[in-house]
């Protein structure tokens, strides 16, 4: 990119500036966890958002990038904040805590009120389009 | 401090040993250490100091080899001591808790402590300070993680290769050798990827569009290459035999244009509406020769022609259902997508391969409507209204398109009687020839929107609307396809009735020919010339034609109406809405969207008016394959020019297979009318190949009897005995029956082995819970868990993690376990890790109970 640099910020990754989880995705993939990654963490992300990437391994970093407050858990909070980012905020309240209810109802296996990566695993691994809109294609 | 952080970055970048610092001169021995500490066996892992430096070696960014062998040489003996693990990832978990070990040793020395805290400034400068090990321990263990998984794979890799060449016993030139015949073989690949036309402007699509728009170019590409395998097999086997060694243009009376149309045989008008010279060519049925063999190679034409006519439909069939299996063993086949549609919506709806701000804002529109669709529907299953009204409506919009749909099926069918009429009289007009397409054109434009206002009556779910709207279009094109067949056998039947007399004509007039006065009849008289011999009316050019003619005009109307309706619509929309009262962008007439169905439907429809017509007009495959090319182009540039991303973005994994059933729908139903033609209507007397047989597939039998032998002949007959097929087709309705039924009965159990998986899965699940509230912070419980977790997927590395805690406790480092005692079991769930402090904390705790469900709720 001209200069050379070895550190991206997640500003410069403009490319998906309409992603809702940009943020998410750079914090996943970024060496401290701070949306600032290497070259090798760029390498990594477009690694797994490939078409070839096996489907447990997306699994598994969609759930980190789900994982908003990166406690290994998909909580309500977690929850919600995935909806309002997908949906800009357009959803009342009562609106998103029914989703959120419904998802929880759906997906939780082990009644815990949360979704462990387990649960996650076991509900995404049955998406029929988790492969095709997970992908980032080059 | 900075100073101090400088000045440790350049000894890790540089590597220089045993620089004396200032400020402590602890870390200056540490360092000065730091050459021995890398090869220290396993045993002197009790020195912190020396852990210390190569725990400090690892994060650095710029040296994964090193890390790579520090890793590989603890991986075998740090496995025995973990503490927990946070995040898992493939196989390098244990490498992560070995280091975290280290850490964990490290902790209650508080000189190290310092030093530690010191290091993270260069590791992560901008990670909030703590002094807790825990979140250091984290921030490592993101950083290596991916580079591990990579570094993992690609040492598998290189495993895999070396194993196999180490396996055989070959000398060094040959694995060398090897080795870039793989290279080869992937450049190869590389190379064929970039060799699939047009998938730079289809990608460009998908990122503008979604995967749905693109869907339907992918399904027009992969038409291209079926009509292009199907031109080849036409043109190589008929055409190209006929034209290079059969009798030239002119030579016999079929070959020529008979001389009362000869003065307008060149004329545009004549040669687009195929006739004239066009008529008499190659493209047509009857342009060829019912000559046996042809040319020194004795090429059998007639035969030839039959059999790729019937081949045509064998490769298509073949091909289709191909692709239909390959999509359902794509998709997973479980149908429990309604269990979890609100899960899917959430994590699955965003498409990541959007980079168009458009298409995002349009589909965040969709995710939105989509969640509120969803959330009306949950609402509404609880409560049930008015089932009459609903009912009553339905039927009545039924009612109404099925009228709709007989009424222009009775539209088409007057329109071709009269057009029958019209090719009677003399001085048609252009609109009179052509009325039959027109008409057949207009309506497909026009009831699509009927019906899709009339559906709203019905108020069904959206989804299952527009599988009644696709339904019924597919009824509107089948209805209307039909009627046009059947008057178009009307007319085959009028041409066949005629030819009796014609034959006489024919016949009379040649006689008169050769026995006219006035020649000498020592010279034998030169032949009649072919143009003026009487013509029989030729059914199958005539059917050929008119195909031809359907082809060409259906392609002109659907670019007209990508013209006027997408094109000038857009620039009417841009340029007019600076002076126009209303916002035209936003409200009527806005840009158009590009209707994937009606395209697709179009395709498919036309596709197999190519099968129907192909038989009689061989060349149709090839002009059918310039127009697919044509509009390839075309579409591609009039979608980026002038149409919007849809507003409700649908999803195109599962709509594939429907587009393929229908397909496979089309080309049977084209299958009948040319099986028919075939096994009951006598072919013409003067044209074609097959002209002066009984019936067309006659030229097997004749085939079989002159130039198979004998016994060959006599199997045939023994097969195409009835006696002989009736039993044959009761045993494949047996079979089909069995197979369906084994099929049943698989899937049956696979659904019930789903149910036993599943309440499984969830025994475990309640006996981890139960026991994880029963036993707090009781590490007695850790082999019960390991245990239980082995029997877990991932959970290798993971028990290996769970086992290495009573021995960290043993060891009793310090200050990580009592902390978790303290920590209440459950927190509120509004406390959010803000501070990296509670997150150490839940870590902590974590790593203490050492089982998964053990964790404090966030």
């Amino acid at each position: 990119m001209g200069n050379k640099q070895t550190v991206f910020t997640h500003e410069q990754l403009e490319a998906y500036q309409d992603n809702p989880f940009r943020q998410r995705i750079a914090q996943v993939f970024s060496e401290d966890g701070d949306g600032h990654m290497t070259l090798n963490n760029f390498l990594d992300m477009f690694s797994v958002m490939s078409e070839m990437a096996p489907r447990d391994l997306k699994a598994y970093y969609a759930f980190k990038i789900y994982d908003f407050n990166n406690d290994d858990y998909i909580c309500t909070w977690d929850l919600e904040q995935t909806v309002t980012k997908l949906t800009r905020g357009e959803l009342s309240a009562e609106e998103v805590a029914l989703v959120c209810e419904k998802v929880l109802d759906e997906a939780d296996g082990d009644h815990d009120g949360r979704l462990s990566l387990e649960d996650f695993q076991n509900m995404i691994l049955r998406a029929p389009d988790f492969l095709s809109t997970f992908h980032i294609r080059i | 401090m900075s100073h101090q952080s400088k000045r440790l970055e350049e000894e890790a970048r540089g590597g220089a040993r045993g620089r004396a610092r200032s400020g402590s001169p602890r870390t200056g021995d540490r360092l000065g250490r730091r050459p021995s500490s890398k090869r220290p066996p396993p045993g002197r892992r009790g020195s912190p100091p020396g852990q210390q430096e190569r725990a400090r070696g690892s994060p650095r960014p710029g040296s994964p080899r090193r890390k790579q062998t520090e890793r590989r040489s603890r991986r075998g003996e740090l496995r025995g001591q973990e503490p927990r693990a946070t995040e898992r990832t493939y196989e390098g978990k244990q490498k992560r808790d070995g280091r975290a070990s280290l850490r964990e040793q490290r902790a209650p020395p508080k000189k190290e402590k310092e030093v530690l805290k010191k290091e993270e400034p260069w590791t992560r400068p901008k990670k909030p300070r703590s002094s807790s090990l825990a979140s250091s321990i984290s921030g490592k263990e993101s950083l290596s993680e991916e580079e591990l998984a990579r570094i993992l794979e690609q040492v598998e890799e290189k495993k895999k290769l070396i194993a196999t060449m180490r396996s055989k016993p070959w000398p060094m030139a040959k694995k060398l050798a090897e080795l870039k015949w793989v290279k080869f073989k992937r450049d190869f690949d590389n190379f064929k990827t970039q060799c699939i036309p047009w998938e730079m402007k289809i990608k460009g699509i998908e990122s503008h569009f979604g995967s749905s728009v693109a869907s339907y170019f992918i399904f027009l590409r992969w038409m291209y290459g079926v009509n292009l395998v199907l031109f080849c097999l036409i043109f190589g086997l008929v055409i190209i035999p006929e034209v290079l060694m059969g009798m030239p243009y002119g030579s016999i009376p079929r070959k020529t244009v008979p001389r009362a149309e000869q003065e307008k045989a060149m004329d545009f008008s004549v040669l687009w509406d195929f006739e004239g010279y066009v008529k008499y060519s190659a493209l047509f049925y009857g342009y060829y020769n019912n000559q046996r063999t042809i040319g020194w190679l004795r090429y059998r034409l007639p035969m030839a022609y039959f059999m790729v006519g019937v081949s045509v439909f064998g490769y298509s069939l073949v091909i289709v259902i191909r692709s239909m299996a390959n999509n359902t063993q794509g998709s997973t086949s479980d149908g429990e997508s309604d269990n979890f549609t609100f899960s899917f919506k959430m994590f699955t709806s965003w498409d990541y391969l959007i980079g168009n701000s458009e298409t995002a804002d349009s589909k965040y529109a969709a995710i939105t409507t989509s969640f509120k669709e969803s959330i009306v529907d949950e609402q509404e299953s609880n409560k049930e209204e008015n089932v009459h009204l609903t009912r009553f409506l339905r039927v009545l919009a039924n009612f109404l398109i099925i009228c709709c749909l007989c009424g222009s099926g009775y539209l088409i069918y007057f329109v071709v009687k009269r057009s029958q009429e019209f090719s009677k009289k003399q001085n048609v007009s252009w609109y009179e020839r052509n009325e039959v397409e027109i008409v057949m054109s207009l309506l497909g434009m026009f009831c699509p929107p009927l019906f899709e206002t009339i559906a709203a009556l019905e108020n069904y779910h959206p989804r299952i609307g527009l599988k009644w709207q696709l339904g019924r279009i597919f009824a509107l094109f089948l209805g209307n396809l039909y009627t046009f067949l059947l008057a178009l056998m009307d007319d085959v039947h009028l041409k066949l009735s005629k030819e009796e007399k014609i034959k006489n004509i024919t016949h009379w007039t040649l006689l008169n020919y050769y026995n006219s006065s006035g020649w000498n009849e020592s010279v034998p008289r030169p032949p009649l010339h072919p143009a003026d011999v009487p013509r029989g009316s030729c059914w199958e050019t005539a059917v050929g034609i008119e195909f031809m003619r359907l082809t060409v005009s259906d392609m002109l109307v659907t670019y007209i109406t990508i013209l006027l309706g997408d094109f000038l619509r857009a620039c009417f929309v841009r340029f007019m809405n600076y002076c126009w009262c209303w916002d035209l962008e936003a409200g009527f007439p806005s840009y158009a969207e590009f209707d994937i169905s009606g395209n697709v439907l179009g395709l498919i429809f036309n596709q197999g008016m190519i099968w129907m017509g192909s038989f009689y007009a061989p060349g149709l495959v090839g002009i059918n394959v310039l127009r697919l090319l044509t509009s390839m182009y075309f579409q591609c540039w009039a979608v980026m020019s002038s149409n919007v991303p849809h507003e409700r973005v649908f999803k195109a994994s599962r709509s594939n297979s429907f587009y393929m059933g229908l397909l496979l729908l089309v080309l049977f139903l084209s299958l009948l009318p040319v099986a028919y033609t075939i096994m009951t209507l006598p072919p013409s007397f003067d044209c074609g190949p097959f002209s002066g047989k009984y019936r067309m597939y006659d030229v097997l039998q004749e085939t079989i009897e002159n130039d198979f032998p004998t016994f060959l002949g006599k199997i045939f007959a023994f097969l195409a005995n009835p006696g002989l097929i009736i039993p044959a087709i009761l045993l494949m309705f047996l079979a089909i029956y069995y197979l369906n039924s084994v099929s049943k009965s698989l899937s049956r159990a696979n659904a019930q082995l789903k149910k036993k998986i599943q309440a499984l899965r969830e025994v475990e699940k309640s006996h981890k819970s139960v026991k994880g509230r029963a036993t707090a912070s009781d590490s007695g419980d850790t082999p019960k868990s390991s245990s239980k977790n082995a029997t877990k997927e991932d959970t290798t590395p993971h028990s290996a993690s769970q086992s290495q805690i009573p021995d960290e406790k043993a060891r009793g480092s310090g200050t990580v376990p009592p902390a978790s005692r303290h920590l209440p079991i459950s927190q509120p769930p509004g406390v959010r890790p803000g501070s990296g402090h509670p997150r150490s904390q839940t870590r902590a705790c974590r790593s203490a109970s050492g089982r998964k469900a053990q964790r404090p709720p966030c």
